[in-house]
Order: C-alpha cells, then sequence, then structure tokens
C-alpha cells in the first residue's frame, strides 16, 4: 500500500522515494553487496554487453503497429463505411459499444455539469479496458501524437549527440498543476477548454476528418521536443497522462523489474519517457529483490529492448500464482 | 581533479549555489513559463466564442450553443451517419468550438435524407438533444428571404438547367433510400419554386402572389412557423449568392 502511494505522489512530480537501510530486505542488501564486491567483474561484463550492442526493436514492432493500426482503422471505418469504430479517439462506438477517451469525458461532464449516461457507459468500458492493459500503455501503445513525439525524440537525441543542442528538463510537477488548473478551467468556464488544444483528439480529428489546421499547434510542440525539451509534452505537459496514470496505478499488467539480473547500468533510465519510475535501477537505491514499476509507466517497453541483462520484464501480477 | 588545488572560496557575502541547484531553478522557472503558455493558449480559445458575430448553424437537436459547446466530446460520429455529409467541424478559428460541428447550409444543407435524425442518434453527449422524435420537432434557425429583388420567383421568372452544381439531395420519387447529386437532376419549370418544391417540411414554406391581379405570374415565397432552419432551401436557390437564407439559432417571433 505504501509503495502505491509512493509512486502515485512520483508521477504528481515527487522525486522518487528513497527507502531507508533498514527498510530494504535482507535479500536486496545481499545482492547490492554482492554487486559492490564484484564492481570489476561487473564493469567487465557491461562493457562486454554493451559492445555490439544493436538497436532492439522487441517491443516496438508490436507497439508501432498498434498505434498506426488502431487510428488507421478509425479512418477505415469512416471513409469505407465499414462501421468497425465510429468516432475518434476522444469518443467513439465499438462495435456499437460506447467509448469515451476518460479525460474528454472528464472534461465534458465538468463543463455541462450533467452525468451523460451514454458518457458514463463509454468511460467505464475504457476505464475496464486500460485498467486490465495497463493505464497509460493508452499513451504507448494508441495515442498518434506519442508516435510522431517518438521520432522527434530521436532527432533530438542525434542533435544532442553531435552538440547542437541540449536538453531542458522542466520540473514534471507542473503536468499535475495543469491537470487541476483544466478541470478547474472546465468547472469555471463552462467550456472544455483542455479539448481546444488536446494534440491527441487534434491530430485524431485530422486523420479521420480531415480538420487540420490546429496541426500547427502539435508541429509547434513537436520543434520545442526537437530543438528544446525532450519529449516536452508527453513528458511534463499533457495532463490525459495523469488520467491513465491512476488507471495504471491499480492495474494488474505492469513492468516488472528483478535486482538478481540487474547490473545498474542505467540503459533502461536513459530510454525512457519517464525515468523517475526507474529509479530503483539506480545501484543501491532497490528496497526489495522484486518491484512493480509505479503508475507513470506507459508500459512501452522501450526499457525491455534496451536492458541487456533481461532484468526488467512484462508482467501480469497474480498471474504467476494463478498457474 | 585539476581544480582541487585552486581556491573554491566565493566572494565573500555573496551565497554560493551549486551548479545543480541553478539547474534546478532553471527547470521551475521554465516549468512555469510552459505552463503559463498552455494554458494561456487554452483560454485563447475564448476569444472567438465571445467575438463571433454571426451563429453556425448546428445539426438538429443541438442545445443552446453554450450547453451545446460543454457538451460536446468532439468525436464527429455525427457526421459519420449523415447520409448527405451535411455535417462538418469547425477549424482552430472557432476557439473552444473547435472540432465541434456545424452546417454550411449552402454547400451542403440538411434535408433529413435520413428521416429519423440519425446525427441525434448518433451523438454520445445528448449536444444533439434526444428529446427529439420527428424532424419537425427540430429548431435549427428560420428561413428569411435575403435577396427579394434576385428571387426568380418574385420576378415571375421560370428555372431551366443544373441548379447546383455541388451538393447532394435524396428526391424521394427518383430513390427513396439514396440521396443523388443535384447536379444529376435538372429543372424545367415555368415559375421558379425550388425553394418550397425541395423543402423536406410540410408547410414551412409557400409561394404566395404579389398581387390582386390574377394575371401577373409573379410569387412571394413566404416563410411559416412550421420552417426547422435546415437551410434546404439555400442549399437549392439557384440564383447566386442565394436569395434565401438561414438565420442561425432564430425562433419564431424573435426580431
Amino acid at each position: 500500500m505504501k509503495d502505491f502511494f509512493l509512486s502515485l505522489k512520483t508521477m504528481l512530480g515527487a522525486a522518487p522515494h528513497r527507502y531507508e537501510r533498514e527498510d530494504y530486505t535482507p535479500e536486496a542488501r545481499a545482492l547490492h553487496k554482492s554487486h559492490k564486491s564484484n564492481s570489476k567483474e561487473r564493469v567487465a561484463s557491461i562493457y562486454s554487453e554493451l559492445d555490439g550492442k544493436k538497436a532492439s526493436f522487441a517491443v516496438r514492432k508490436y507497439r508501432w503497429p498498434s498505434i498506426i493500426i488502431i487510428n488507421l482503422l478509425f479512418v477505415v471505418s469512416y471513409h469505407f463505411d465499414v462501421q468497425l469504430v465510429e468516432g475518434a479517439l476522444t469518443a467513439s462506438r465499438f462495435v456499437g459499444f460506447h467509448m469515451a477517451d476518460l479525460n474528454s469525458a472528464l472534461q465534458v461532464m465538468l463543463a455541462f455539469k450533467q452525468i451523460l449516461i451514454n458518457l458514463v457507459i463509454g468511460t467505464a468500458t475504457v476505464f475496464l479496458l486500460w485498467w486490465l492493459v495497463g493505464g497509460r500503455a493508452f499513451c504507448a501503445w494508441v495515442c498518434p501524437y506519442h508516435l510522431v513525439s517518438e521520432l522527434a525524440e530521436m532527432l533530438h537525441l542525434k542533435l544532442v549527440d553531435k552538440r547542437l543542442i541540449r536538453d531542458h528538463p522542466l520540473h514534471r510537477g507542473v503536468r499535475s498543476v495543469l491537470y487541476v488548473v483544466f478541470i478547474i478551467l472546465a468547472l469555471v468556464t463552462g467550456y472544455t477548454v483542455f479539448e481546444t488544444i488536446n494534440p491527441v483528439g487534434i491530430v485524431s480529428r485530422a486523420l479521420i476528418y480531415g480538420v487540420s489546421l490546429g496541426l500547427v499547434w502539435v508541429v509547434l510542440l513537436l520543434l520545442v521536443e526537437i530543438f528544446y525539451s525532450r519529449r516536452f509534452w508527453c513528458r511534463y505537459m499533457c495532463p490525459i497522462g495523469i488520467t491513465y496514470g491512476f488507471v495504471g496505478s491499480i492495474s494488474p499488467l505492469t513492468i516488472h523489474y528483478n535486482l538478481n539480473l540487474c547490473l545498474h547500468e542505467g540503459e533502461c533510465r536513459a530510454v525512457c519517457l519517464v525515468p523517475h519510475v526507474l529509479d530503483m535501477t539506480v545501484k543501491n537505491r532497490a528496497h526489495k529483490e522484486f518491484l512493480d514499476i509505479g503508475a507513470d509507466c506507459t508500459r512501452c517497453g522501450m526499457c525491455l529492448e534496451a536492458c541487456p541483462t533481461g532484468a526488467l520484464s512484462f508482467r501480469v501480477k497474480g498471474l504467476d500464482k494463478l498457474l | 581533479m585539476s581544480n582541487a588545488g585552486k581556491p573554491a572560496k566565493q566572494p565573500a557575502g555573496k551565497k554560493t549555489v551549486s551548479r545543480i541547484q541553478r539547474e534546478k531553478r532553471r527547470a521551475f522557472l521554465r516549468s512555469i513559463v510552459a505552463g503559463s503558455a498552455t494554458i494561456g493558449l487554452g483560454l485563447a480559445g475564448y476569444a472567438p466564442v465571445l467575438r463571433a458575430k454571426e451563429k453556425r448553424l448546428r445539426p438538429p437537436g443541438a442545445l443552446d450553443e453554450r450547453e451545446y459547446l460543454a457538451s460536446c466530446i468532439k468525436c464527429g460520429q455525427c457526421i459519420q451517419v449523415c447520409p448527405v455529409e451535411a455535417i462538418v467541424l469547425a477549424d482552430i478559428w472557432d476557439g473552444f468550438g473547435y472540432g465541434v460541428p456545424h452546417i454550411e447550409a449552402r454547400v451542403q444543407a440538411c434535408d433529413f435524407a435520413c428521416d429519423t435524425p440519425q446525427c441525434v442518434l448518433a451523438c454520445p453527449t445528448g449536444s444533439l438533444s434526444h428529446d427529439l422524435d420527428t424532424k419537425e420537432q427540430v429548431r435549427m434557425g428560420l428561413a428569411r428571404l435575403s435577396r427579394p429583388d434576385a428571387c426568380l420567383a418574385r420576378q415571375g421568372k421560370g428555372f431551366k438547367g443544373i441548379a447546383r452544381e455541388k451538393g447532394l439531395h435524396r428526391y424521394i420519387k427518383v430513390d427513396r433510400w439514396n440521396p443523388i447529386k443535384i447536379a444529376d437532376h435538372p429543372y424545367d419549370i415555368e415559375l421558379c419554386d425550388l425553394c418550397v418544391r425541395e423543402c423536406p417540411i410540410k408547410d414551412a414554406i409557400s409561394l404566395q402572389p404579389m398581387s390582386d391581379d390574377p394575371a401577373d405570374k409573379r410569387r412571394t415565397p413566404v416563410v411559416h412557423e412550421a420552417c426547422v432552419g435546415c437551410g434546404m432551401c439555400e442549399m437549392i436557390c439557384p440564383v447566386e449568392p442565394a436569395c434565401i437564407v438561414i438565420d442561425a439559432r432564430k425562433m419564431w417571433g424573435q426580431s
């Protein structure tokens, strides 16, 4: 339970919690000790691993098609009248069943101040779906902005590598502030203020209906992400991430960390959209032998691809007990 | 290690600020700027809503404009079910109305080709009110003769040829279920009565004599209380620009 609240706290902007030494399990302590004593061996094994290491697409080869196919389904359903998923990412009918984006539905209900039965049904369906597959998995596996943002990130990292630019980090708490501000704005103004700048809705509607001028805002965001601040929108700004993060905090599907296999070289944190969730992979910080990654994790699997030792993996909580 | 020998002292009285702290402060400042800019941009959507001079013609069953904008989730499901593709989404210039559906009657009006408003049934939030049962209950606005002098009927003129190059309309006698192009349906009529002829609502508009003289062929279109403001008359009017237009959101008896 403590870990649960700490993971929410970290998502909302707090620095990752550091456990006291006495809170460490004996196994974790022993492992940290052995990692330390074997430091020369450890360094050697890290080098041998990183040598000839190639970029892995083990998860991306599923994830990118997932984003593309889901968004294409919307487009195809409309233009070829397939009627599989009608609507846009903000709200739709999937073979007749109502679906509603949790954040958009929240904005509408706050602005309209009425409980809308169809939205409640749609929200419940979507909540259940993302509870099952891990909250912010929406970001990494469905959000069309996430995909273009990933490409922008690659460009950004290349430019940083050539020392042409540098990354300008922000305080992560700003996203929580925006979350609250947009909730208050919807309540007070009676308009869905956030939807005006919501890149998910903008890109989704542009793809499906060709309403495209708002893409200027999306391009602007991408330019900021390429030249100024890495993953600016997804990492520091987007309130949708928090909404789905809350769902993910209680989700059975997580990324699982195994201290036994970890050599603490930090490859995972270097590729992660939200590296604060991987704080336990820093040497001496994991207080348990096995840990689940916190609420903010998008289940994108970049850390799995980067980890040379397989210390990180997808896990369905309780499944091992069931089987 | 080369710095180790050098004195690292700062001038007395000045606070020493570590690089990490300085970077933290900068990150904090950047966050405030970026956060404010994002909120500001979102709120900028207010301006077009407040300044809007002309009201948009909203699809059948639309709630009051304020409630309509508040409740619309901008998914476009109404667009997808419309058989004549009358509904379009506004672009970013509409501010808070960005992504909210409306109808450009002159380009493509709603002619209730779907019989029961499908857009109303499709709307997941009730922005298009589910209280509607029939098309006669719809109140989108009112038709108004905007250029009486140009009206063919008022000049006693007929109309021959294609009324509009673009646009779809369901002609019940041609095809009960599928709308066809207006361009595929040429007219040859002695006195132009297209606005009356194609009106989907009974007794919403009629042609009335302009004088007591029975030899006077001239007629004037008169809009009645039954008009729902669908915009069919505005779309079909063969004069360019149209002689009859919809005053969006206007109710009978309103000045």
